[in-house]
């Protein structure tokens, strides 16, 4: 594996195979009643967070501490962008702290790359979700997720495999890193929402994409449910949230034409009523509770793998 | 110092060597074998009061007109002053720039544009014309005195809101006619502000991939577009900034086969960087209009060889390091260009052998001259004329070192790559502002 992890296309197969294998070794400790291993002790991670974003930053303090690193959690909301501290300056400071991985969540697409290419740290950095760009580590979960409950856990597990990616994929870093990862591990995507929220150039990512849900979710193994941000409305990207429901909202008339193993994903926070209905949300074929769980696990693998476990890397 | 120089050898837009004397701020005598009294072995050295230049090997090209310069004065001296300006345009070969307006206080009223004026003449490196602004503060609301510009010390004939778009129909068709009373020219920067929000780079599939907001071709090429119509119908001139797109570059093309009054130009970093530069996520490589495509490279190029394409401006824009040193959307756009754009020109022009030195003087030279009606400057090297040129050494190569920059910033995209040639001296009015390559 690289030494940090920005986007979904920094793993190769075989890497990304890896981080499913250990996470899998991994969630088996959510099991036991005893949660922790030593494998990261004396190891610092730093949470550096200039958005807000409980649920990643618990999970990934979540991980660490299982693996018995210190942790510090640094909220920077003043960014840069709103005329705060520099994420330069934050940068010094965490490397004068010692810090053995940066775990970044920023507004601004490409902060992450930034602060592992600028010279300012000589720390892992891994890619919390930035801007509108990438959230590799979403992606990983999720693909663990799948890999769980359609692909046994074996190698080539997602081979064929079909997935529809439904929403606001324009704004969407976590569609980014899925499409890039699930077609790595050999899945098919399939990019579906209005043509307004599709990406120029969509065409050339080596998925399909389709405005039709009800024409491509009867065909998949999961469906995954964008947020989509009511503000986008004032963007004029839909004429009303109503309107968005009825052509790419999720709600038991649409899951009814799904197949029987089908499951539906949603990365979180859900905008229930928007994108997905309370009980599409809330049935058997939904594991977007698990994919919560799988996200710790996913977590510490890749911590786990990044940092080596050992001191002797950490200085490369 | 002499007051009097005798360049030796050197060849006037790439012909044969020939020998050119400089006296009294004017081209005295241009003829091979005058005054041989040089001795060998050195560059330069005085002869009564005659300064003999060895330009064995050299260009003489008429000094550079820059149509498009941030200088920063007033407001911004961290970023630039006047004097470091002048003192890179000198480095780059130019005798004339015009500065842009996007100053604070905006250069919208006579006394702005006089204090740059005469900043300019009081630093002594090159004529500085000031552009006015098109619109009070760049507001696109009102029109800023455009006739009181005109008629102060400064002489303004070049309008721009540069960094903003004139977007407003009226306002803009207004300009238009409005300059006509003292045959101005409204050079537009060409941006649909609506379909340019939050823009950050070229939209491509690699915009979206980086997730960085498009700023589509159709931004630029609808303005241009429409400004060709309403200066055809007002009987007006205008002027394209910094044109980047391949459809840019066909628009214009129609409007001059129309026979109306449009000029463009391009800079050198549209000529030879793409948007390939952006997964860096470098904002060295953030400029308005952005990087395009290798293809807009191609038809800028193109537009600039067969004259579609009247001018290369720089668009120096210099910015202080920690507006580069941050994360993509929180740095500024813009690049360093004086220092550079023969260079560039060279690179992506003659040595691709899409134009020649007389081509490079016209594009350089004379055409933005002309542009911004500026009589002293933009004339051949003839006997009689004023002596505003550049001795340049199409053979060098050089490796470009941000830190060697006479700017006040540092914000070159070019730092680390060889680019070909090197000014080794530069004349204004017959005084030198550059000499063996260093600022006298």
């Amino acid at each position: 594996m690289k030494r940090h992890l920005l986007s979904a296309a920094d793993l190769s197969r075989d890497d990304a195979e890896l981080v499913l294998s250990t996470a899998a070794e991994l969630r088996s400790l959510a099991d036991r009643p005893i949660k922790k291993l030593p494998a990261l002790r004396g190891r610092t991670v730093v949470n550096l967070f200039f958005e807000d974003s409980t649920r990643t930053r618990i999970s990934f303090e979540a991980a660490a501490k299982r693996l018995s690193a210190d942790v510090i959690n640094f909220a920077a909301k003043g960014s840069s962008l709103s005329k705060g501290e520099s994420l330069k300056d934050t940068a010094l400071t965490l490397e004068a702290m010692g810090a053995d991985a940066v775990v970044v969540r920023h507004g601004a697409s490409g902060a992450p790359h930034r602060l592992a290419h600028s010279g300012w740290v000589r720390s892992s950095v891994v890619n919390a979700g930035d801007g509108t760009h990438e959230h590799p580590t979403q992606a990983l979960l999720d693909a663990f997720t799948l890999w769980r409950h359609l692909g046994e856990e074996k190698r080539g597990g997602l081979e064929g495999r079909r997935v529809a990616i439904v929403g606001d994929v324009l704004h969407s870093r976590v569609a980014r890193s899925n499409a890039l990862l699930l077609k790595t591990l050999g899945a098919e995507v399939t990019l579906v929402g209005p043509p307004t929220l599709l990406p120029v150039g969509v065409e050339e990512w080596g998925v399909e994409t389709s405005y039709d849900l009800d024409a491509v979710i009867p065909k998949v193994d999961a469906v995954m449910m964008l947020r989509v941000q009511r503000e986008r409305m004032q963007g004029g990207f839909f004429p009303t949230p109503r309107e968005y429901s009825r052509r790419y909202g999720l709600d038991g008339r649409r899951m009814a034409t799904l197949q029987d193993h089908t499951i539906v994903m949603h990365p979180g926070p859900m905008v229930r009523g928007m994108e997905i209905t309370a009980d599409v949300a809330d049935s058997d074929r939904s594991v977007i509770v698990e994919q919560v769980t799988n996200g710790v696990a996913v977590r510490m693998a890749v911590l786990y793998l990044l940092l080596g476990g050992s001191e002797s890397e950490s200085n490369e | 110092m002499s007051t009097s120089y005798l360049i030796k050898n050197a060849r006037i837009l790439g012909g044969e060597p020939t020998d050119i004397r400089i006296e009294g701020g004017k081209v005295a005598e241009i003829a091979p074998g005058l005054d041989t009294s040089s001795p060998s072995g050195s560059d330069h050295s005085t002869t009564g009061s005659t300064t003999v230049i060895d330009a064995d090997g050299l260009i003489a090209l008429p000094g550079l007109v820059d149509l498009h310069t941030h200088l920063r004065e007033p407001g911004r001296e961290d970023a630039e002053t006047v004097e470091t300006g002048t003192r890179a345009a000198a480095m780059g070969g130019f005798t004339a720039v015009h500065a842009m307006a996007n100053t604070d206080p905006v250069a919208d009223t006579a006394g702005v544009v006089e204090q740059v004026h005469r900043l300019g003449r009081e630093a002594g490196y090159c004529d500085v014309y000031p552009v006015g602004a098109v619109t009070v503060g760049l507001q696109g609301e009102r029109l800023a005195e455009l006739g009181a510009m005109a008629d102060s010390a400064a002489r303004v004939r070049v309008f721009s809101d540069d960094g903003h778009c004139v977007s407003d129909p009226l306002l803009m068709r207004r300009a238009l006619e409005y300059v006509k009373a003292f045959d101005g020219v409204i050079a537009q920067h060409a941006q649909d502000p609506r379909l340019t929000e939050g823009a950050q780079m070229n939209e491509s599939e690699l915009s979206g991939r980086l997730g960085l907001a498009g700023w589509p071709a159709v931004a630029e090429e609808a303005i241009i577009a429409r400004d060709c119509l309403l200066t055809a119908h007002v009987g007006s001139r205008l002027h394209v900034c910094h044109v980047s797109t391949a459809g840019s570059v066909e628009i214009v093309r129609d409007a001059k086969r129309k026979g109306w009054h449009v000029t463009a130009e391009a800079c050198p970093h549209h000529l030879l960087l793409t948007d390939e530069l952006a997964a860096t996520y470098n904002p060295i490589y953030k400029v308005n209009p952005p990087l395009r495509s290798a293809a807009d490279v191609e038809a800028l190029r193109a537009g600039l060889a067969d004259g579609t394409i009247d001018v290369v401006a720089t668009d120096h824009a210099p910015h202080p390091h920690e507006d580069k040193d941050c994360e993509w959307a929180a740095a500024a756009f813009g690049m360093l260009g004086l220092e550079t754009a023969l260079s560039i020109v060279q690179h992506t022009m003659v040595d691709t052998g899409l134009l020649d030195w007389a081509g490079v003087a016209e594009r350089m030279s004379y055409a933005p001259a002309r542009i911004g009606q500026v009589t002293d400057h933009g004339q051949p090297i003839e006997v009689g004329a004023p002596a505003n040129l550049a001795l340049y050494d199409p053979a060098a190569t050089r490796v470009v070192d941000a830190a060697d920059s006479a700017s006040l910033s540092r914000n070159t995209p070019y730092a680390g790559r060889e680019l070909p040639g090197r000014i080794e001296a530069t004349f204004l009015r017959g005084r030198p502002t550059v000499m063996d390559g260093k600022l006298v």
